[in-house]
This record gives C-alpha cells, structure tokens and sequence, in this order.
C-alpha cells in the first residue's frame, strides 16, 4: 500500500466551496530514463485519479509521464451534504489503490 | 549629532553580526518551495515520516522507547554525539542501527534504503523547530576539527572547498541555483531533483561528485566528522525535518 496524505476541511458548511489536497507516494517511472545496467525501465505512472463523493463522481484526472514522483493533486467541490469521499489512483502494472474519508457537514 | 555619528559607527558592527548568524537554506528557496516545505500536507517528505512512524510501532522501537513524541524530541538536534562503544561520533542513523543489532537482534537497514529514511525522518520529525544544539563534549572536539578539516581542503579535478562555496560565495549563485551556507537542519529531507527523500550523507555526495571528487561510501567516518562539524556550524538553527530543497 502507497502512502497517502489527504487533506479536508474538518466541518465545512453546507453550500461552502472546500478545497481537498491529495499526495500519493508513487515513483511515476516515465518510461524514458535507463536503469542502472543501461537499459530503458519500463513505464511504471499512475494514470488515472478520481475522487467519488456519495459514489457520484466530482473529479476526475488523467496522469501523464511528465508529471513529478509523489503526485499532488488539490481540487475544489460543492459542499451539498454530509457522505463519503472515495479516492481511487489507478495505473501501470495493476496499481490500484481507494482510501475513504467522511465529510460532515457543520 | 553625536547620536548620527553613533550610528554609524554601530551600522557595520551590525551588518557583521547579522553575518555570523547561521541562515537555512529554506530562506534562499522559491516561494512556492517554501511553501511546499511548511504545508504538511503538501510536503512530500511527510509521506516518510508517517512510514516511519508505522515502523516505529511494528519493528518494536516503541515497546522500548514508548511514545517518540516525548522520548526523541531534540534527540536529532544533538546528533551526531560521542558514543562509547566506537569510541567515536554517532549519527542518529547509525543510531538506530545499533539499536537494531545490538538491542533487538536484528539486521542493520541498509543506509539511504527507504525503512532508515523513513525511521530517521520519523525520528528526526520530532525535533522540528528546535534549534541544534551540539553537545558541548570534548571528545567529539577531534571529530569536529577532522570534518572543519575536510570542509576546508581543496578536493576534485575542479580544486574547489566546501568552504569556497559555503563561506566564501554563500548567497552568491552557481548557474541558476543560489549556493546556500550549507547546513544539515532539515534531513532527511525531500529534494525535487532527486524525487524522493535523501539524507545528508547523500547530499554530501552531490556536492563531492559536483566538484569531481570521488565521494566516501555511504557511513564513512569522514561523512559523520563533516556532519558534527556542519552542526556546530548550523548551531542555534531550527530542524526543519522533513524540509524540502531544489
Ligand atoms: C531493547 C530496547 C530498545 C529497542 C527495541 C530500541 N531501542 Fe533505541 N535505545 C535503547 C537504549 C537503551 C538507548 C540509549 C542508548 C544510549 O544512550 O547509549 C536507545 C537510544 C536510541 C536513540 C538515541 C536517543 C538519544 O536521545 O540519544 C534513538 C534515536 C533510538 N534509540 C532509536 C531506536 C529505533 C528507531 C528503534 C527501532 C528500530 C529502537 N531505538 C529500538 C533501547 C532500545
Ligand atoms: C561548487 C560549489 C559547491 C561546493 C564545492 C560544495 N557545495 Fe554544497 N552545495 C552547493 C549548492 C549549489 C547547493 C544547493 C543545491 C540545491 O539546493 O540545488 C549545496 C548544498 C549543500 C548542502 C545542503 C544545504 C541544505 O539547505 O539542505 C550541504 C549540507 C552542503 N552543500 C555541504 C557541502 C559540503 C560539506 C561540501 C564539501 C564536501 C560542499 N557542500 C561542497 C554548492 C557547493
């Protein structure tokens, strides 16, 4: 399992636009650099990220090679209600990986 | 009158003891990288740290030293200290390494491997904000005047000292980037370059390999000298680990 850090307001209010901050611990490997014994390594990124709130989807991201180690991704969303978020970084070789916060409404 | 001339006398006196003051490295930083280093959320380095603090609780350092919060608070900032049985200096790595060995029975980590940076930020995160405080024990004095020593010599088919850069040309730049003064308060720390966590030892390297020298393996005694040399220098600095740098 990556590690993750994620960030939310702890009791936003209905109506409020929050912020959400997500960092993943993953090498992104963009596929073009040699190894040690001179070959290239092989493509090893996330590709895809999305966060589901109530298992509606608010955000979605594609990943590319350029994109740095230990992505950071911060976004904004429409607080209607109090539910769960669903993070989801998915990619190269099977990487998969959903971690859940609540989000409670003040 | 006599109070302009005062002044003026005191303006260089100030300027020089504003120059003895030891600066970090984060002050030369982008704003945008200052603002990834204090933002812990935003702060790659703390994704080691919380392994490390995972670690902590599974490889049994908590059942001896308990809750890291008050057990290694300002241990970091003292390091490396005088240690008995090597009748040397010790760094906090190479503590927690005789820990492992002598005390639980278990392998070394292996240096710059991703469990010791992520034990050593862990444990070194516990001192963040503390100023280095270098124990005044004379028997690291011979290290300290080694790693001064080291610090001073000419190395590399480009014959260049630590200290022409980190004294000499401090503030000044090298191509784009700004030389800073050259101090160890924030390891293990997360540089953009290297795209992940590196201790000090692996930022020594850099600069060795910058000048074209060949750098000492990974725990020389030269690196641990260097280093208890570079903490008496940083003294009065606060710990920033993990920091984030260029
Ligand atoms: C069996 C008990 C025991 C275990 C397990 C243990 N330690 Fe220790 N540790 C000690 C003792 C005793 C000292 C004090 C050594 C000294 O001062 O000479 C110490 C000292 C230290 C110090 C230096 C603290 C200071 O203030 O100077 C660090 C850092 C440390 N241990 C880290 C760890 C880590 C990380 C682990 C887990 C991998 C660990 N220890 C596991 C007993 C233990
Ligand atoms: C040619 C100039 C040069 C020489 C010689 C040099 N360095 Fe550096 N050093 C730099 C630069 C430039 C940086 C900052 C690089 C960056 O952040 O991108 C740096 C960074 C550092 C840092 C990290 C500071 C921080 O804030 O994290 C330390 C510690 C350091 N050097 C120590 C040394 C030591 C010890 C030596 C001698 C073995 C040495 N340097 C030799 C240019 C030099």
């Amino acid at each position: 399992m990556a590690r993750t850090l994620i960030n939310l307001p702890r009791n936003p209010k209905r109506g409020e636009v929050i912020e959400i901050r997500t960092l993943i611990q993953h090498g992104m490997e963009t596929g073009y650099r040699p190894g040690p014994n001179g070959v290239t390594q092989q493509r090893d990124i996330i590709r895809s990220f999305t966060c589901l709130f109530n298992n509606e989807e608010v955000f979605r991201a594609e990943l590319h090679q350029a994109i740095a180690a230990n992505p950071f991704l911060e976004f904004s969303m429409l607080v209607t209600e109090s539910g769960i978020l669903a993070f989801t970084w998915s990619g190269d070789n099977g990487f998969e990986q959903t971690e859940t916060r609540a989000l409670t409404v003040a | 009158m006599r109070r302009a001339a005062l002044a003026l006398l005191l303006a260089p006196l100030i300027a020089l003891a504003a120059a003895a003051q030891p600066q970090s490295g984060f002050e030369l930083m982008a704003p945008e990288t200052q603002a990834m280093q204090r933002d812990d959320t935003a702060n790659p380095g703390m994704l080691w740290v919380q392994e490390g603090e995972a670690l902590w609780q599974q490889s049994g350092c908590a059942g001896c030293h308990g809750d890291a919060a008050a057990s290694m608070r300002g241990a970091a900032a003292r390091y490396p200290v005088y240690d008995e049985a090597r009748a040397g200096p010790i760094d906090l790595a190479g503590r927690i390494n005789q820990c492992r060995v002598e005390r639980q029975g278990a392998p070394a980590l292996a240096l710059e491997g991703e469990p010791l940076l992520a034990l050593g930020s862990f444990v070194a995160h516990q001192s963040r904000g503390l100023p280095v405080a270098p124990p005044a024990d004379p028997r690291l004095a011979p290290a300290r005047a080694q790693g001064e020593a080291l610090f001073r010599e000419r190395r590399g088919q480009l014959n260049l000292s630590c200290a022409q850069c980190h004294d000499d040309n401090a503030g000044r730049r090298l191509a784009g980037s700004p030389i800073p003064q050259g101090h160890p308060n924030g390891y293990p720390l997360y540089r953009l370059e290297w795209q992940g966590m590196g201790s000090l030892q692996r930022r020594l390297r850099n600069c060795m390999a910058g000048v074209r020298s060949e750098p000492f393996a990974y725990g020389a005694p030269e690196y641990i000298a260097i280093e208890t040399f570079l903490m008496s220098r940083a003294a009065g600095l606060l710990l920033e680990t993990p920091a984030v740098r260029p």
